[in-house]
């Protein structure tokens, strides 16, 4: 440690002597040009300041442990980027307050994905090659998780995404990938076909966005209200990048008894509005992912047709009136107030039903590398296995979003659901599934394949 | 739904498709018949024109008639003087050279993109449509606004003709457009006029994304698919001529809420995509265009 410490000093000590001598030779009559010192100074500033080059390869034991986040500041994905983003600093904040992990600060490196899947795959192989990150993490839209999950099993660099979508324990991805915070849509939307059934309706309508995160939806919500004896009659899928809805609703037929929307992006909210100009008050059943009003307020002019519809919240965002301690902890702790919006700014509305995924995986991480006595890269595959021996999470200040059941050969984590109802501009739950509900048999072992 | 309703529903949304296609599209041939300069920056005018119409009518606060009527001054007028400073400052200094003004233009639209995505941020925030009344049609619901939209782009359309065809302005861009050196020669201020026509076709541009905004959202990446079908238009409707831009902006418009609302959004690109390459192989000039001489 104190070696290569010194190493750093002695060259930002050769970078800093030039600079003493600058004065004197712009003077003039020395050979060399105030043009060449200044590149040679700037050259050798580039060279200290290169993330990565001075490598702490010895695990340090007070060097950060350091958290690549892949995040969406940009692209479709921005409103769930910033406050991924939120959560994230909020976390790390507290962990760093109780004294870090195995007594080493938590550093966050935040990349820009872009949303997009091909930006996805770069920014984690800057994290392993460049930053020298010692995880990534965060990601949500299922296809930059899909684009960027087969680069981190090659650079061996643990990827923990917090994505919701199936591909995780499908067995598709790798066994650098897991999924501890959050439930995906297969055993969310298993969870919830028979509350769907028993209450709303039979003949399901679905509205989806055509990528594979709504393929998802459209895939396992059709095995499932197909064994409540339910079915789906007709299914649009709209890209994700749609700007114009209206013209997709006349495909809804007319027997439909329950219209189940999910809809991502930057158009939600339009897409809502349209779906209450199209119907108005002679509306079927309506079910919906609240991913179609994830950051958007529920009391916006054009949503009024909401009244009497119902939501999945994964974390129910307005404050309930059983609000538990940790959901009022972490509220303050994110800075989110009991209408699910920022306290320095009402109109700036959170994705609260799914960024409490970020917080969780976070302190599993934590959990992990304590359990590992993880050192730095080289503990990677340690720290790997410490995750996959998990099983019960118990709710509390690590898990304020509730108990989760941690399934190690799948790499998925299992919790409860929340079904809100819209009354006036309030969402009111109505119904939490147990963590049952949501369980399915293992489709992967992750833990046959090599590390 | 029945076929007629269905059809009826797909006409509307196709119409209000076209009309806001037509308004965007009329100053993207504009800028090429007069100036004959391919404007790729021609989609970020638009976004911009969205983008100034929400920070106008939040700004105000006001109400939402009132609000929308100042964005539909200020914000073509704003987006006139960026785009009539922009044509002074690098349009000019490569005089126009063809090639030149297609980089020079793909440099502009990173420049506002990127501009609104570092001040505006990438969320995408609505404008309050001015008034909210929504028609019940015995099978389905509409937007009245969407009708207005219809309405307001006919009244803009026959504005830019009345303007071009009946005012000593238009009639110096006509000019201009006929014979640039001879218009010079009869001492029309060809440089002005320049300006001018890049300047209105870009308001032209905010004016359609002002109509837009409340009934999409504004959104710094909003400019790509006006910019498209722009292209689209113009070409198939034969490059600098109106009556053409007019025409096309309808039949792709049109085609394209039908196409959408029976088949898929995909196929109806594709299939104006194609309209495109069957008018370039067998009709380059394009509908209403004059053959190059």
């Amino acid at each position: 440690m104190a070696e290569t410490r010194d190493r750093r000093d002695k060259r930002t000590a050769a970078a800093g002597t030039p600079r003493g001598k600058k004065p004197a030779k712009t003077g003039g009559a020395g050979g060399l040009s105030r043009r060449g010192v200044l590149a040679g100074l700037g050259g050798a500033a580039a060279l200290t300041a290169a993330p990565g080059f001075v490598r702490y390869s010895q695990a340090q034991s007070s060097a950060p442990i350091k958290i690549g986040f892949q995040v969406h500041r940009t692209g479709i994905g921005a409103a769930y980027g910033r406050w991924y983003d939120r959560t994230t600093q909020a976390a790390v904040k507290l962990i760093n307050e109780a004294g870090g992990i195995n007594g080493r600060p938590v550093e966050i490196v935040a990349e820009d994905d872009g949303t997009d899947p091909k930006r996805g795959s770069e920014v984690v192989e800057k994290f392993a090659t460049q930053h020298g990150c010692d995880i990534a993490f965060g990601t949500l839209f299922s296809h930059v998780v899909i684009g960027s999950a087969p680069r981190a099993g090659e650079l061996k660099i643990p990827y923990f995404v917090v994505s919701e979508g199936h591909h995780v324990a499908s067995g598709m991805l790798n066994r650098y990938t897991l999924q501890p915070g959050i439930t995906d849509v297969k055993s969310q939307v298993i969870a919830m076909a028979p509350w769907i059934s028993q209450n709303l309706g039979k003949k399901v309508t679905m509205i989806f966005p055509d990528f594979a995160f709504g393929h998802n939806h459209r895939d396992f919500f059709t095995e499932a209200i197909a064994a409540q004896g339910g079915e789906v009659i007709e299914r649009i899928a709209i890209p994700p990048t749609e700007s114009n809805f209206f013209k997709y609703f006349p495909r809804i037929p007319r027997e439909t008894e329950v219209l189940y929307h999910v809809m991502v992006g930057p158009g939600v909210l339009t897409f809502v509005k349209e779906m209450g100009e199209f119907y108005g008050s002679n509306r079927p059943e309506i079910f919906g992912f609240i991913d179609s009003l994830e950051a958007v307020a529920i009391d916006n002019p054009g949503l009024e047709f909401l009244d009497g519809t119902y939501f999945w919240e994964g974390m129910p965002r307005h404050a309930q009136a059983d609000q538990t301690a940790y959901d009022k902890f972490y509220r303050e702790a994110v800075g989110v107030n009991a209408r699910g919006a920022s306290v320095d700014d009402p109109k700036d509305i959170s994705t609260y039903a799914h960024m409490f995924g970020c917080w969780e995986t976070l302190y599993i991480v934590k959990k992990g590398m304590e359990a590992c006595d993880y050192k730095g890269p080289e503990s990677r595959a340690a720290l790997i296995e410490a995750v996959e021996a998990m099983s019960d999470m118990p709710a509390g200040m690590a898990h304020p979003q509730g108990a989760k059941l941690f399934n190690g050969k799948t790499h998925q984590v299992f919790g409860h659901q929340h079904i809100s109802a819209v009354r006036g501009s309030d969402l009111v739950t109505v119904h939490t599934t147990s963590i049952e509900d949501g369980l399915y048999p293992d489709e992967v072992d992750y833990t046959t394949q090599s590390l | 739904m029945d076929f007629g309703p269905f059809f009826l529903l797909a006409a509307m949304e196709g119409a209000v498709g076209a009309a806001v296609l037509a308004v965007t599209a009329l100053g993207l041939s504009l800028v090429f018949g007069v100036m004959r300069v391919v404007n790729v920056a021609h989609g970020e005018f638009y976004m911009l024109g969205a983008v100034i119409a929400w920070w106008v009518t939040s700004l105000l606060g006001v109400h939402p008639a009132l609000g929308f009527l100042a964005a539909l001054i200020v914000s073509p007028l704003i987006v006139g003087a960026i785009a009539g400073a922009a044509e002074r400052l690098v349009l000019t200094r490569i005089h126009y050279d063809p090639e030149a003004t297609i980089v020079a233009t793909i440099g502009m639209l990173y420049i506002i993109q990127q501009a609104v995505l570092m001040t505006y941020g990438p969320d995408a925030r609505p404008v309050q449509p001015p008034f909210d009344f929504r028609i019940q049609l015995p099978w389905f619901g509409y937007s009245g606004y969407k009708l207005f939209v219809i309405l307001a782009a006919a009244l803009l359309m026959l504005a830019v003709w009345w303007g071009l065809t009946r005012t000593r302005v238009g009639l110096m861009m006509r000019a201009t457009q006929f014979d640039r050196e001879t218009a010079r020669a009869f001492a029309i201020p060809v440089d002005t006029v320049y300006g001018g026509v890049f300047a209105v076709g870009a308001m032209l541009a905010a004016l359609g994304a002002v109509l837009v905004t409340p009934i999409q959202q504004a959104h710094y990446l909003m400019g790509h698919d006006p910019l498209l079908l722009s292209f689209i238009v113009v070409i198939i409707g034969g490059l600098g001529s109106l009556r053409g831009t007019v025409l096309a902006a309808v039949i792709i418009g049109m085609s394209d809420g039908i196409i959408s609302v029976f088949f898929s959004p995909t196929l109806a690109k594709i299939i104006a995509t194609l309209a495109v390459a069957f008018v370039l192989v067998w009709r380059p000039q394009g509908l209403f265009g004059e053959r190059p001489a």
